[in-house]
C-alpha cells in the first residue's frame, strides 16, 4: 500500500502505460479516417443574401408634409420598411430539388432574406433550373437561370445571387 | 430519470473506474496514479498547448492565402523544432480534452457534483465549451482540407440558430470569400477563448483549498515525455491546402475535437444542437438533484474554546472556514466561522484544532470547532469504552474513516476500531491518549493519498502524526507503536495484512519501550 512505486517492474509497467496513453492519443488524433460524402458525389451549395423589393412603392412627400417634419428628417420620399420575402426554387433534371420562401430578417422585416442549402447529388451531367422571386407584387419569378452542368466527383458548385451581376450566378 | 437509477448508473460506472484506478496503483503507486490526478494532468496539457502555441503564433502567417503555406513549411522545413512543437501542440490539446472529459466522468461517478461541490461543478461546465471552441478553431488556422471541413461544418451548425444576419457559411463559399480579416479574427478567437478558459479555471478552483494545479514532478515528466515521443514518432502534417471548390476527401480525422462534425453530417445540425444543449442542460441541472445520502450536519464553532489560531482555516480542503473578529476577544483576536454552504462535514477542522486534545481536564470535552454528529468528546468516550472492553494484553486501536477500507473486517479480540467521518478529523493527541490508556499500538488508516474523499484528510493526518504539520503528535510517542495503512474501499485484505504485520511488530517489541508501561 505504498504511495509511490519505485521497483523496476513498476517502472516497466509505468513505461508501458505511458506508451498506451501516447498510442491512444496518437490513434484517435488521426484515425479512423473520415469522409463526410461518398467519393462519387458532388455538392451544390445554394446560398445568397438578398433584400427583396419593398412591399409598397415609395411616396413623394408634398412640401406641406415636409414642412411638418423636423429639419433633419425631411426626406423627400416616404418608404415603408417591409420587404418582400424571397422565393427560391431549384429543379435538378426536371425534378424539384428545393423550394423555400425566405422571410426578410428583422423585427420590421426590413432586412435581407438569407438562404443556405446543401444539395448533394451524384457526379455527372445534370440539368439545373433555378428560379427566384423577390417582389411580392409580381406574378411570376423575377430571375431564372437554366444550365446543363457536368459535375465532377467531389466538385462543389455554388448557386449565388447578385442582382448587379445579372442575378443568379453559378460559381 | 429517478435518483435511484442515477445512483445505479453511478455505482456501476464507479466499480469499473475504481478497478482501473487500482490497476494503475500497482505500477504508479497512489501518489503518482494519473487517474487520481486527472484535473491537474489536464491543466498540465493545457500549459503545454499554451507554451507551444506561442511559437506557432510567431510562425503563422495570418492571411487566408499564406496560412497554409506557413504552417506546412514549418512542419516540413523545420521538422526538428517547429514541426515537433506543432505536433506537441496538437497532441497536448487532444490529451487535454481527453483528460478533462475523464476528470468530469470521474467526479460524476464519485458523486462529486452536489452540495458543497456544486460551485466547482457548475464553473467547470463552461470550460468544456471554451475548450471545444478554442480547440476546433485551431484546426481552421492550418487552412488545410481538415480545417476546411471543420470551418464549413461549424458554420453550418451555427447558422441553424437565427442569430446571424448574414450566414457564416457565406464566409467559406469560395476562396474569394475567405478574407484576411476573417483569418485575423480566427486567430484572435483561438487566443482569446483560452484566456477565458484560464479565467474560468481560476473560478473553478476558487473553493478548493491547496488545489493541486500541477501533477507531481515524476508524472509531469512522464506525461510530457510520452507526448514528445509521440510528436517525434508521428508528426502532425497538413492534409493539402483548403479548396472550397471541391469536397475534402477521406481525412485523417481528430476524433477528440471534431466528432461533433461527424455526428452532424450523420444526423442534422438541429439534432446536434439538441444533443449539445441537452448534455449541457443535464450537466447544469445535475447538482440540483438531491443526492441519495442526506446532507450531514456541518462543523460548529465554539467561540469560547477558539483562540483564532487559523489551523482549521489553513487545513479546510474546501475553503469553508473564514476568520472573523472574536466577539469577546482582545482587539485583533479572531474566531473561526463556518461557511455552511461550503462545508463538506469532513471534520478535518476538528482534527486541526489544538483544543481537540483529549488530555484536557473537562468532564465534557469541548473543542473550538467540532462535528455535531461525532464530537471529540464522543470520540474520547468511545475510545475509552472500546479499550476497556478488550481483555487482552496487547490492545490495538485502529482509527479509520467511513470512506476508506471497511474497518469491520478488522474485528478481533485485541482490536478496538473507530471509524471517523474522515481520518483527517483525528486530533494527533488521541494517539498518545490511546497509548496511555492501555493500547499497545495505534494503526491509522484511511483513503490512499490522492484518493481521500475529502482531498486532504490522509495527507494532513500523516503530516500531523509525523510532526510535519500543526497540531503535531508529540515526539515522546514511540514511532514503533504507530502504524499507517492507507487503503481504499475494496482493499480490506491489504488492510488486514497490514494489521497482522503491525501486530507481529508490537509483539516483538520489548514491553519496556511502550509508552503506557
Amino acid at each position: 500500500m505504498s504511495a509511490t512505486s519505485t521497483k523496476p517492474l513498476a517502472w516497466i509497467g509505468q513505461g508501458l502505460l505511458y506508451a498506451l496513453f501516447a498510442l491512444f492519443i496518437g490513434y484517435f488524433s488521426a484515425a479512423p479516417e473520415y469522409r463526410h460524402m461518398a467519393p462519387e458525389m458532388a455538392l451544390i451549395k445554394l446560398s445568397f443574401t438578398h433584400h427583396g423589393k419593398r412591399v409598397a412603392d415609395c411616396l413623394q412627400r408634398t412640401p406641406e408634409q415636409l414642412a411638418k417634419l423636423p429639419p433633419n428628417m425631411r426626406a423627400p420620399m416616404q418608404c415603408q420598411r417591409e420587404r418582400s420575402p424571397v422565393t427560391i426554387e431549384v429543379d435538378v433534371d426536371g425534378h424539384p430539388a428545393y423550394r423555400h420562401v425566405a422571410e426578410p430578417a428583422g423585427l420590421s422585416k426590413d432586412g435581407a432574406s438569407a438562404v443556405y442549402q446543401r444539395l448533394p447529388l451524384l457526379a455527372g451531367e445534370h440539368r439545373l433550373a433555378v428560379r427566384l422571386k423577390d417582389d411580392a407584387r409580381s406574378g411570376g419569378f423575377d430571375y431564372t437561370r437554366d444550365a446543363v452542368l457536368n459535375l465532377k466527383p467531389g466538385q462543389v458548385l455554388v448557386i449565388d445571387f447578385n442582382a448587379e451581376k445579372g442575378g443568379i450566378t453559378l460559381l | 430519470m429517478t435518483i435511484n437509477s442515477l445512483d445505479a448508473i453511478r455505482n456501476n460506472g464507479l466499480l469499473v473506474f475504481q478497478r482501473i484506478e487500482r490497476a494503475f496503483d500497482l505500477p504508479f503507486g497512489s501518489l503518482l496514479n494519473p487517474w487520481r490526478q486527472l484535473g491537474a494532468l489536464g491543466f498540465l496539457c493545457f500549459c503545454l498547448v499554451a507554451a507551444t502555441g506561442c511559437y506557432l503564433f510567431v510562425a503563422i502567417d495570418t492571411s487566408a492565402s499564406e496560412a497554409y503555406r506557413s504552417i506546412d513549411q514549418l512542419s516540413r522545413q523545420q521538422w526538428y523544432f517547429g514541426g515537433v512543437l506543432r505536433s506537441l501542440h496538437r497532441y497536448a490539446a487532444d490529451a487535454f480534452i481527453a483528460l478533462t472529459l475523464l476528470h468530469l466522468i470521474r467526479e460524476f461517478l464519485l458523486g462529486r457534483y452536489g452540495g458543497f461541490r456544486r460551485f466547482s461543478w457548475l464553473t467547470g461546465i463552461p470550460l468544456l465549451w471554451f475548450a471545444y471552441a478554442s480547440g476546433i478553431g485551431g484546426f481552421w488556422l492550418n487552412w488545410d482540407r481538415l480545417g476546411q471541413l471543420s470551418a464549413v461544418a461549424t458554420s453550418e451548425w451555427l447558422d441553424t440558430l437565427p442569430i446571424f444576419a448574414t450566414p457564416l457559411t457565406r464566409n467559406f463559399l469560395s476562396f474569394a470569400a475567405v478574407s484576411d480579416r476573417l483569418f485575423s479574427l480566427l486567430v484572435f478567437v483561438h487566443i482569446g477563448v483560452p484566456l477565458l478558459l484560464i479565467f474560468g479555471l481560476w473560478f473553478h478552483v476558487q473553493r478548493i483549498n491547496h488545489a493541486a494545479v500541477f501533477p507531481p514532478r515524476a508524472l509531469t515528466l512522464g506525461t510530457c515525455a510520452a507526448l514528445l515521443v509521440l510528436a517525434l514518432a508521428v508528426p502532425v502534417l497538413s492534409q493539402g491546402e483548403a479548396d472550397l471548390a471541391s469536397l475534402p476527401g477521406a481525412l485523417r480525422f481528430d476524433w477528440f475535437y471534431l466528432f461533433p462534425h461527424a455526428l452532424m453530417y450523420a444526423s442534422s445540425p438541429g439534432a446536434l444542437w439538441l444533443l449539445v444543449a441537452g448534455v449541457t442542460l443535464i450537466l447544469f441541472v445535475l447538482p440540483f438533484f438531491p443526492l441519495s445520502a442526506p446532507p450531514s450536519p456541518v462543523a460548529r464553532v465554539d467561540a469560547d474554546n477558539c483562540n483564532g489560531c487559523r489551523r482549521c482555516f489553513d487545513d479546510c480542503p474546501y475553503a469553508a472556514i473564514a476568520m472573523l473578529p472574536h466577539p469577546a476577544g482582545k482587539p485583533g483576536q479572531q474566531v473561526a466561522a463556518v461557511l455552511t454552504e461550503r462545508c463538506a462535514s469532513c471534520g478535518i477542522c476538528a482534527g486541526s484544532c489544538p483544543s481537540s486534545t483529549p488530555f484536557r481536564n473537562m468532564r465534557t470535552l469541548v473543542s473550538g470547532i467540532d462535528m455535531p454528529q461525532l464530537p471529540v468528546d464522543a470520540l474520547r468516550h468511545a475510545l475509552l469504552e472500546k479499550l476497556a472492553a478488550l481483555a487482552c494484553k496487547r490492545k490495538i486501536v485502529v482509527f479509520g474513516c467511513d470512506h476508506g477500507a471497511k474497518l469491520e473486517t478488522l474485528a478481533a479480540g485485541d482490536v478496538a476500531y473507530i471509524s471517523l467521518l474522515c481520518v483527517g478529523m483525528l486530533p494527533p493527541a488521541f494517539i498518545e491518549y490511546a497509548l496511555r490508556e492501555g493500547a499497545a499500538g495505534v494503526l491509522v488508516t484511511g483513503c490512499r493519498e490522492n484518493g481521500c474523499a475529502f482531498r486532504l484528510g490522509s495527507r494532513w493526518t500523516e503530516q500531523r502524526l509525523l510532526a510535519r504539520r500543526e497540531p503535531q503528535l508529540r515526539s515522546a510517542v514511540p514511532c514503533e507503536q504507530l502504524c499507517f495503512a492507507w487503503a481504499d474501499p475494496g482493499e480490506e485484505a491489504e488492510l488486514q495484512s497490514a494489521l497482522a504485520a503491525f501486530r507481529r511488530r508490537i509483539a516483538a517489541e520489548p514491553a519496556g519501550r511502550h509508552i503506557h508501561q
